[in-house]
């Protein structure tokens, strides 16, 4: 039953111009997204999730920034051909966005009912009294309470959990079959992080949205994400379901990224619980070496991850992972 | 209501305001040397000592300079602002008449240098690197540095010299008959260079000012919230990006209305316009105090009322304020 992919990018390459010469921010990546899947893109701060995902969006910031390779193919068709208004008209309507910064995302002198149908009104042919009847339905669906009220209150007057959720619902007024969340609770209470994710949930259930996650939280991803992507360094590392992922993760770097998830248990001996780390930090992209990133960081490391870089290697059924390491024993 | 109540407070601050200026003005005119007497004297070649205290008497200018204050205050209160030295008619009508040039011509600078310096701010911060923007840079620096007399003079010789494109001189060709579009037009032509100089200053500060408050915005997540939208780069530079990159503009435009008012007394010298800066000019010189006052009273009357609207401007446009 193999399904085709809704989304799928090929070899794509970001470079950033920068003064000491071009980055490449983003490698050679691939991903696919099946119809109605939760596909988790998980790794730390600048290992290229973000661009990602505006790579996605053809939002990369032109120039310094240039999307040099690759395909992006939605349904089939390649969107990075396209002219950039075939491109306004996907975005929003065919793919949408929510961001990390619910405070500053929403524009702070409209009215969240104007923002959330000016939305509608772009991409569907609806007059002003359907838009506000539509703004007022998503408002409901994503749980905003009183919404008739809501749509004349500006951005200042709503806390970060309700901002994220005119957010979410801006981005789903116009049911588009991608969804791509950016760290959508990253500025939020933990509480309101809950609420966020079973709203989350719950629309893509209803709406059967596909949904890409960002995010640095491996606990996140293993309680939303149907299949999982790990990055590192503009390069995917690792990618799984999300059981394999978490169970019987492959790479040093993703087993890091489990280790680094908090234990609330407490063990009576111990005065305090250790928090686990990935020693060092991610390195600098104009300065990689011709191996592995991941190397100088890597606990299991050996000569010729620093010479060659490690293909990619099946390791199971729908299982990848990019390591010289795999299969030897721990 | 709540609106309406800030409205009464904001008007009542106003209301006091002025009183202050009124006082202020007129103990700072009479502490300067010199009176309208002395003035005359000078005019006349010399006068007996009898003579200078009759004159001084027949003004009042011999009465304490409390008993002066308190009667400017009450006969202004009752809309008389004395009797001109100089014209020899009430100052309140000599005012009244050359009010509306005044007007027409600060008004148009302030539009003319608000949208001008915003438009050139938007283009230029669009495209940061771009030849448009290096233009608005020396544009603008050089509209800021040039005194306002001296690039009155320059537009002169340049469109109504070199090129006799627009009049030199006046608000209106003398004798001119027509209809009122055609003498609306004339006056049109008359106030094109003079509105130009007393703008060029602030489309400076504008463009500069409206340049980084929109490189700011434009950088901004709600700006990138507005591009996946799929609402085009237009709708989101001229939608989004500019009711919140115009506010800096409003708030500096409002302080700047009494140098733009300032700046017309020169102008209005320059291109005889016959509005109340060439009048404030002449009183100076004619050491001509009720005119002088009633000129510094409207022209602050003009400041207060310009920064109300400022206010209630800022309020509508950003909703944060309230």
């Amino acid at each position: 039953m193999k399904q085709e992919p809704l989304l799928q990018v090929n070899g794509l390459c970001v470079e950033f111009s920068t003064k000491n010469g071009s980055v490449r921010v983003l490698n050679q990546l691939d991903l696919h997204l099946l119809p109605g899947e939760a596909l988790g893109i998980v790794g730390e701060s600048g290992c290229g999730k973000s661009m990602t995902a505006l790579s996605i969006m053809r939002l990369v910031p032109t120039p310094p920034g240039e999307i040099s390779n690759g395909q992006i193919l939605l349904n089939g068709d390649d969107v990075l051909q396209l002219t950039e208004s075939q491109m306004e008209d996907i975005r929003g309507n065919e793919i949408s966005m929510i961001f990390q910064e619910p405070m500053t995302s929403l524009n702070p002198v409209f009215t969240i009912g104007s923002q959330v149908s000016e939305n509608i009104r772009r991409h569907q042919s609806a007059n002003t009294s359907q838009a506000k009847e539509k703004t007022i339905q998503m408002l409901e669906a994503v749980g905003i309470p009183a919404p008739e009220l809501r749509i004349d209150q500006y951005p200042h007057e709503l806390s970060g959990g309700m901002r994220q959720r005119v957010m979410i619902a801006m981005a789903l007024s116009c049911q588009p079959s991608v969804l791509i969340a950016d760290e959508p609770t990253t500025a939020l209470d933990v509480t309101i992080q809950a609420q966020i994710f079973e709203l989350l949930r719950k629309i893509q259930e209803e709406m059967a949205t596909s949904v890409i996650l960002i995010t640095h939280d491996m606990s996140v991803i293993a309680e939303f994400a149907d299949r999982v992507i790990v990055m590192y360094a503009g390069r995917k590392v690792e990618e799984g379901l999300v059981r394999d992922i978490i169970d019987n993760s492959c790479h040093p770097y993703t087993q890091g990224l489990i280790n680094c998830v908090p234990v609330l248990k407490r063990d009576p001996g111990l005065k305090r619980v250790e928090l686990n780390e990935i020693p060092g930090v991610v390195p600098n992209l104009a300065q990689l070496g011709p191996g592995c990133s991941f190397a100088p960081r890597c606990h299991k490391v050996v000569d010729r991850c620093y010479q060659e870089m490690p293909p990619e290697q099946q390791v199971g059924e729908n299982h990848y992972a990019s390591c010289w390491r795999v299969g030897d024993a721990a | 209501m709540k609106t309406i109540l800030t409205g009464l407070n904001r008007t009542i601050y106003s209301l006091v305001l002025l009183l202050a200026v009124i006082v202020l003005n007129f103990i700072l005119v009479h502490i300067a040397p010199g009176d309208a007497v002395t003035a005359m004297i000078g005019d006349m070649g010399g006068a007996t000592p009898e003579l200078i205290a009759k004159l001084r008497a027949d003004y009042g200018l011999d009465r304490s300079l409390f008993t002066q204050l308190y009667t400017h205050i009450w006969k202004m209160m009752h809309g008389d602002l004395g009797t001109s030295f100089t014209h020899r008619v009430p100052v309140r009508d000599l005012i009244l008449d050359h009010l509306p040039a005044t007007i027409l011509l600060v008004t148009t600078a302030f539009f003319l240098a608000i949208i001008i310096g915003t438009v050139l701010g938007i283009i230029a911060a669009q495209k940061p690197k771009s030849f448009v923007n290096h233009v608005v840079t020396v544009l603008s620096l050089s509209g800021f540095s040039a005194p306002i007399f001296w690039t009155g003079l320059m537009l002169l010789i340049a469109f109504a010299y070199l090129l006799p494109i627009f009049p030199a001189f006046g608000m209106s060709t003398p004798g001119f008959q027509g209809t009122t579009l055609e003498v609306m037009f004339d006056v049109l032509k008359h106030l094109v260079l003079p509105a130009v100089t007393l703008a060029s200053v602030y489309i400076a500060v504008y463009s500069r000012l409206a340049r980084a408050s929109m490189l700011d915005v434009l950088g901004s997540d709600y700006i990138r919230t507005a591009r996946s939208k799929g609402l085009s780069r237009r709708i989101v530079v001229y939608k989004h990006a500019l009711k919140n990159g115009i506010l800096p503009v409003v708030t500096m435009a409002g302080l700047q209305f009494s140098q733009l008012i300032a700046g017309a007394v020169v102008v209005e010298t320059v291109y005889g316009w016959p509005g109340i800066g060439q009048l404030a000019f002449n009183a100076i010189l004619r050491r001509d105090h009720p005119l002088l006052l009633g000129i510094l009273f409207f022209s602050t009357l003009m400041v207060v009322i310009a920064n109300l609207i400022t206010d209630f401007s800022y309020r509508i446009l950003d909703p944060r304020i309230k």
